[in-house]
This record gives C-alpha cells, sequence and structure tokens, in this order.
C-alpha cells in the first residue's frame, strides 16, 4: 500500500465497493427484518411505515410462542435430536471414511460405488418406502425414525476418506509393529490427525440436521416431539398468522446457525469446496 | 465433482496388503468392522427403499394391496397436465434463473478476488449467509416481506409511487417471487466456490497476461474462465439438479400455487404421495424425475466436453 493509486484506480475501486455494498444489503436486509419484527406485535409489521428499529413485544412474543407450539420443549427435541445424529452420523462416516481408504477389501468397489450412487438420488425417491417401512416398524412419532435412515452419510463418508487417503502408512504400520489393534490405532493415531476435517464435518452435519424438514414432518405428529422447523411450520397454516411470533421463532431458530457458521467459517466453508476444486 | 478425485487418488491405495494370506483375511474383517456399520445402513436405508420404489412405480394400491399394473403409471404420467406443468416450471427456473444465478455469481466472486479487496474473509460470510438460515426461518421472512396487504416489498414499491404486487398469489408474480428467492438464498454460496476456484488459479497468470498488453476483460474471458470452466461446471450441474429437486422453496411459500403456478415435480411428487397417498403413481414420478436429472447432468458434462476440445 505505498504506492499511490491513480484516480482512475481510485474510481475503479469505489464502484466495487459500491456494487458489493449493495449485494451485501440484499444478502443481510432479511436477516435484519427478521430481527427487528420479532420484537414488534403482528400489527405494527404491516404499518405504513414500517418499523426499522426494534420494539418492546420481544416477551409477548416469546410468550406467545410458548404457548402455541411449546417452543422451549421443541428447541431441546432440535438440539438433542442434531446433537445425537451429529456424533453418530460423523462417527460413522469417519470409520467407514477410513476403512474405504486404507483397506483393500472385497466389496470395496462396490460400496464405494453405492456411496456415490446415493449422493445422485434425490431423497423423495426414497420417502414412500422408508415412510411405509418406518410405519410396519411402529417408529412413526419416534426420534429413532428421525434420525436412523440418514445415519450414513456419502457426503461424510467421501470427505473423512479423501483425507485418509493422505495419512502415511509408515505411521499405520509402525502402530502395528508396536503392538496397537487396528481400532485403538484409528482411535489413538489417525483420527486426532482428522480433527480440522472432521470438525468441518460435525458443524455440516449438525446444520444439515437442525434444518432437516421434510422427513421430520412426515416423522413426527404430536406437537412435543416436534422440531423447530416442523412447528414454525404448523403456525404458518393457520388462518390467523401470527407474523411476528413467527419472526421470532425464525430468528431463534437461525441463530444458532448463523454462530455456528461465523465460528468455523473457514471449516465449513473449505468442506463444501473439497468437491469442487479437486476434480 | 467428488467423484474424479476419489477414484483418480485410489491408485496408490490399491496396492495389495504387505503380508501373508490369512493376514489379508484378517484385514479384510478389520476393514468390514470399519466400512460395516455404514454399510449395512445403507443396504436397509438406501439399497431396499430404492428397489421397493421401483417396484412401487409398476404398481397400483387397489383395496389395500399392490398390484401389477406394468408401465400405467408411467403412461398416466405422460398425460397429466399438472405434471407437465410442473416440468415446464422447472423447466423456466433452470433456463432462466440457473443462467441468471452463475453469472451473478461469477461477478461477484471476481470482485471478491479483487487484490486490494480489504476484509475478503467478512464479505463472503455475509454473502454466505443466506445459504446457512433454516429454511422454515427463510420461507417465512420472505412471507412477511411480500404479503400482499403491508409486506415491506409492497410498502417499497408504493413510497416509489409504484403500483401493488401480488407477490404470492398471482400466478405470474408467485413464479417471480419463487426464482428470487432462489436466488437470494443460493447466489452467494456458489460465489464462495467460485471465488475458491478463482483463488487457486495463480495470480501471476493474470499479471502476465496483463503485462502483454490484455485489458481487464480480456485477461478474464481468455485466461480465468477457460481455468475455471471445472468449477463453473461443477456449480452449474448442482444447481440444475437442485432445481430439478426443487421443494423448499415452493411448497413453503406457495405450496406450488397458486393453480400449478409454481409447481416443481417434487412437490407434486409429495402431493400425490403423501396428501393423496397414491403411492405407485407417486413412485412413477419420482423415477421419472431420476431419469430426467440423469439426462440433464450428462448433456452437461457433454456439452463441457466439447466445448473442451475446441
Amino acid at each position: 500500500m505505498n504506492h499511490k493509486t491513480s484516480p482512475v484506480t481510485a474510481l475503479r475501486r469505489t464502484a466495487v465497493y459500491v456494487v458489493l455494498v449493495a449485494g451485501a444489503l440484499v444478502s443481510l436486509i432479511p436477516f435484519y427484518w427478521m430481527a427487528v419484527a420479532g420484537t414488534h406485535t403482528s400489527d405494527e409489521l404491516f404499518h405504513s411505515p414500517p418499523p426499522f428499529l426494534p420494539g418492546g413485544a420481544l416477551l409477548h412474543n416469546l410468550m406467545g410462542l410458548q404457548r402455541s407450539i411449546g417452543f422451549g420443549r421443541v428447541l431441546l427435541n432440535s438440539l438433542g435430536i442434531a446433537l445425537v445424529y451429529t456424533v453418530l452420523s460423523s462417527l460413522l462416516s469417519a470409520m467407514c471414511g477410513y476403512g474405504l481408504a486404507k483397506y483393500r477389501f472385497r466389496g470395496r468397489g462396490l460400496l464405494l460405488g453405492v456411496v456415490l450412487a446415493t449422493m445422485m438420488i434425490p431423497l423423495q425417491v426414497l420417502l414412500v418406502p422408508l415412510f411405509q417401512m418406518m410405519s410396519s416398524l411402529g417408529w412413526i412419532d419416534t426420534y429413532q425414525a428421525v434420525v436412523l435412515p440418514f445415519l450414513a452419510n456419502s457426503f461424510g463418508i467421501l470427505l473423512m476418506r479423501q483425507s485418509f487417503l493422505d495419512f502415511p502408512d509408515e505411521i499405520l504400520e509402525s502402530a502395528r509393529i508396536d503392538g496397537a489393534g487396528e481400532l485403538r490405532t484409528f482411535y489413538l493415531v489417525v483420527i486426532p490427525t482428522a480433527r480440522p476435517q472432521l470438525a468441518a464435518l460435525m458443524v455440516y452435519t449438525f446444520m444439515a440436521q437442525w434444518n432437516s424438514f421434510i422427513w421430520p414432518l412426515l416423522m413426527l405428529n404430536t406437537q412435543d416431539k416436534y422440531t423447530v422447523p416442523v412447528a414454525l411450520n404448523t403456525l404458518t397454516g393457520l388462518t390467523h398468522v401470527d407474523y411476528a411470533g413467527l419472526m421470532l421463532g425464525s430468528l431463534l431458530a437461525t441463530l444458532p446457525l448463523l454462530a455456528l457458521f461465523l465460528v468455523f467459517q473457514r471449516q465449513f466453508v473449505a468442506g463444501l469446496l473439497g468437491g469442487a476444486l479437486k476434480g | 465433482m467428488t467423484i474424479t478425485p476419489t477414484r483418480r487418488r485410489a491408485a496408490p491405495t490399491s496396492r495389495p496388503a504387505r503380508g501373508s494370506a490369512p493376514r489379508r483375511r484378517r484385514t479384510g474383517l478389520v476393514a468390514w468392522l470399519f466400512a460395516g456399520p455404514a454399510a449395512l445402513l445403507f443396504a436397509i436405508f438406501f439399497a431396499y427403499p430404492l428397489g421397493a420404489s421401483l417396484y412401487q412405480s409398476f404398481t397400483e394400491r387397489r383395496g389395500g394391496v399392490d398390484v401389477w399394473v406394468g408401465l400405467a403409471q408411467y403412461r398416466r404420467l405422460a398425460h397429466d397436465p399438472s405434471f407437465a406443468h410442473s416440468m415446464l416450471n422447472a423447466g423456466l427456473i433452470l433456463t432462466v434463473q440457473v443462467p441468471v444465478m452463475i453469472v451473478l455469481a461469477l461477478v461477484l466472486a471476481v470482485l471478491l478476488n479483487q487484490s486490494w479487496l480489504r476484509v475478503r474473509g467478512t464479505w463472503r460470510a455475509v454473502y454466505f449467509l443466506p445459504a446457512v438460515t433454516t429454511l422454515v426461518a427463510y420461507s417465512v421472512v420472505f412471507q412477511v416481506l411480500l404479503k400482499t396487504d403491508g409486506g415491506l416489498a409492497n410498502q417499497a414499491l408504493h413510497a416509489l409511487g409504484l403500483g401493488q404486487a401480488d407477490w404470492l398469489n398471482s400466478p405470474g408474480w408467485a413464479r417471480v417471487s419463487v426464482i428470487g428467492s432462489i436466488t437470494w438464498r443460493w447466489t452467494g454460496y456458489n460465489a464462495v466456490i467460485l471465488l475458491a476456484g478463482l483463488q487457486a488459479i495463480g495470480r501471476e497468470q493474470y499479471e502476465a497476461a496483463a503485462l502483454d498488453g490484455a485489458g481487464v476483460l480480456r485477461v478474464y474471458t481468455s485466461v480465468v474462465l477457460p481455468q475455471l470452466r471445472p468449477v463453473v461446471l461443477f456449480c452449474v450441474i448442482t444447481s440444475s439438479i437442485g432445481t430439478l429437486q426443487l421443494f423448499d422453496e415452493n411448497y413453503v411459500l406457495t405450496r406450488g400455487g397458486p393453480g400449478d403456478a409454481t409447481l416443481t415435480p417434487v412437490v407434486y411428487l409429495y402431493k400425490i404421495g403423501f396428501q393423496q397417498l397414491d403411492f405407485g403413481y407417486a413412485a412413477a414420478i419420482a423415477w421419472v424425475v431420476v431419469a430426467v436429472i440423469a439426462a440433464v447432468s450428462l448433456v452437461q458434462f457433454a456439452l463441457y466436453g466439447r466445448e473442451r476440445d475446441r
């Protein structure tokens, strides 16, 4: 930054910043509006001019949400499901990814093929048979029905496999020579080296489960078992929609994701790009 | 996508394990210890339902039992105006929204890649945010923004002295609203992917071209874009698949309406399967969607391959 920039360059840079700021506003205004709207009553939202600053109805809306959908309980449900799913699914992904990366075994090609195929088949193809399966198991309206069918996660398996491929075989050999069992080697030697990728995967998995909508919508049908998206969705179908409450609920549903994303931004974006860039 | 790298990278590890035969059999067992649980889940919750759905698409439920009807469901689909409508809507989004979004994302990525740009990470986060929003939250916000009476969009139009739009209830505007909200949600996501692609191209390459007297536009069209092509293809294919599988926006914002104006194949599938409980027909729709996705991806790969040969 020592050299002076010419007026033309300065003008060009200003133009770039103007475009970027305009785009950023488009990107952020819905979030801002969500935060503002959650603190007003529904009537105030549609006044002319609309409110641009936070109002005083936050507590009122919060209590309304608690009354209508038991929001506290619903938040805990979502959190619990997402955490259990994240831990189990990431563990499975790491194990399967490691198996595919470091062992040569009968059926390996087939398994890899299946993993790739799951990424290309839309979820909706499976919905009806899966629904029937859950219903014949008597699992409708249970949490295992929400979590179990999607525990094996192709994206996670491929991501972990990719990161284990780079793990040097010599270290595995020497751990074996030292007499460490295969499982011990995996947990104590291999996993710690893949911590960044595992963290990225866990963030990604948590977000995906937290946001998951169709499947929990199909599986859960009592209110005290609902997840946040399913519970909020019930509010949109009413004749008198409490928009302010919905906005507050939406804000509270989004905040954990925003926090996670901002903290783990680098890993998260890197994980998403894994597929795009190494082609 | 991930296919090429994994296959290519697999080569070094494909060497047979050293050691005696019994030892190798043992490692096979150990390997299944690692890969087995996920494989079992795939078999139960992926392979089985996949087969079941294919079978179901050749059946019809009559008096509580599935009766084999051959291709009847597929024939019915060929004459179903609602399904045709849903395919047209997907086609419209595919040919209008996807290109516009990819171009916008490219422009954004190029702007974000300027070497002198400050706090690039913050910009990137801001543009990526829409993609990490909870679906229901996002649709609620857009419902409120686009509400006909007193919604922010109409109030803004009014303040500018323009007329009001019935954003979600008139067929034309409902399409505009859905397309607009999809674009809002996914442009930044694609821009971030393209930005990473740009960053992987060495800066010295543009500088060399600039020294040779190429203008900014020329540098981009003849040096940068050709190298970025794999990443652009990745974005185009994932966006196209996303379009053909589109459900979220259209279901939560408009339920596919008014009429069939924003109906997508998957929203239709959902309605047939879970509202009308016509499982055989829903399965047929699902497999047609799969076939179309496969065809579109193949065409895009083929076009891409041809361009590269030029």
